[in-house]
């Protein structure tokens, strides 16, 4: 079967997020007051062929963890059935 | 004097810049191309700058899997001196040869001008030669050159004298101000400024002749 999985990379807590901050300190300028918080990062879509979601699940994550993400700065989430 | 192996990644784009510096200096050097899996012939490897595989995902993520790197990585262990720059620096830390990761620069805006370094460590191939202290203005170059680790991490650096370069003055929000590394055995060095490029007073600055001479004596001493 295939299965269609997410994974979203952001630097981990505690790391600098120069790409968040400056995208925070412009909503005031937007109008948006009470929006905080903000974490850039990046999203990866494709499909594994495995026998079943707790698999393609598992595959995604070697792979997050190997390529997708650098874990000395990055985190990394797996999101399944995203088709 | 076996030749100084110069690696050559898609995108790199400062070989023949530290092809030239190491001629200058009197020690030959070859580009490899980053295919090969032998590098048995070189008794040192330089990972020069640019944007292999197009810095695509992170800098240096997909050029740690050329087929080149476990050749690098066997050179490492044995102790062969290994030097990157810039975006070997950036390789390097991929790899797991050196400690850490370099981030997008705090102001995210790239960075390229000539800067004020002291060198921090004489405990490195690339520094042995240069007393700690020592004030060197070299070019920098880059995007992604703000260095990050972990506490624990960052301890063991200066406890192990592994920070061998430091900026006078921050230029992009590397922590502690670290601007090259070494690993403990001090044969693989990493930094963000360019060496190659401040190789004569009349182009700015002669600071990189030094520490260029002392990677290539390292070489023969490692030989």
């Amino acid at each position: 079967m295939e299965f269609a999985l997410q994974v979203d990379v952001t630097l981990r807590e505690g790391i600098a997020d120069p790409a968040g901050a400056t995208i925070e300190r412009a909503l005031p300028a937007l109008g948006f007051s009470g929006v905080h918080r903000v974490r850039a990062g990046k999203t990866f879509l494709f499909a594994v062929e495995a026998p079943d979601e707790a698999a393609a699940r598992a595959v995604a994550a070697d792979l997050a963890a190997r390529l997708l993400s650098n874990p000395v700065i990055e985190d990394a989430r797996v999101r399944g059935d995203v088709s | 004097m076996r030749p100084v192996g110069v690696l050559v990644f898609p995108g790199s784009n400062c070989e023949h810049d530290v092809v030239r510096a190491l001629g200058d200096l009197g020690a030959p050097a070859e580009l490899v191309w980053h295919a090969e899996t032998d590098l048995s012939g070189y008794d040192g490897l330089v990972l020069p700058g640019g944007f292999a595989h197009g810095d695509y995902l992170r800098p240096g993520a997909l050029a740690r899997f050329s087929p080149v790197m476990g050749a690098v990585s066997e050179a490492a262990a044995q102790g062969r001196p290994i030097l990157g720059i810039c975006n070997g620096f950036q390789i390097l830390t991929e790899a797991g040869l050196l400690p850490g990761a370099l981030r997008q620069n705090t102001g995210l805006t790239f960075i390229s001008r000539p800067v004020a370094l002291r060198v921090a460590s004489s405990q490195s191939v690339l520094t042995r030669t240069t007393a700690r202290g020592t004030r060197l203005v070299i070019p920098i170059n880059h995007f992604s050159g703000a260095y990050t680790c972990d506490d624990a991490t960052y301890a063991q650096l200066v406890e192990g004298g592994q920070v061998v370069l430091t900026y006078e003055d921050n230029p992009n929000g590397s922590r502690g101000d670290i601007a090259g590394i070494a690993n403990a055995a001090g044969n693989v060095v990493g930094l963000m400024p360019h060496p190659e490029r401040a190789m004569s007073s009349l182009l700015g600055s002669a600071d990189g002749r030094g520490l260029l001479q002392s990677f290539v004596e390292s070489t023969v001493l490692a030989a």
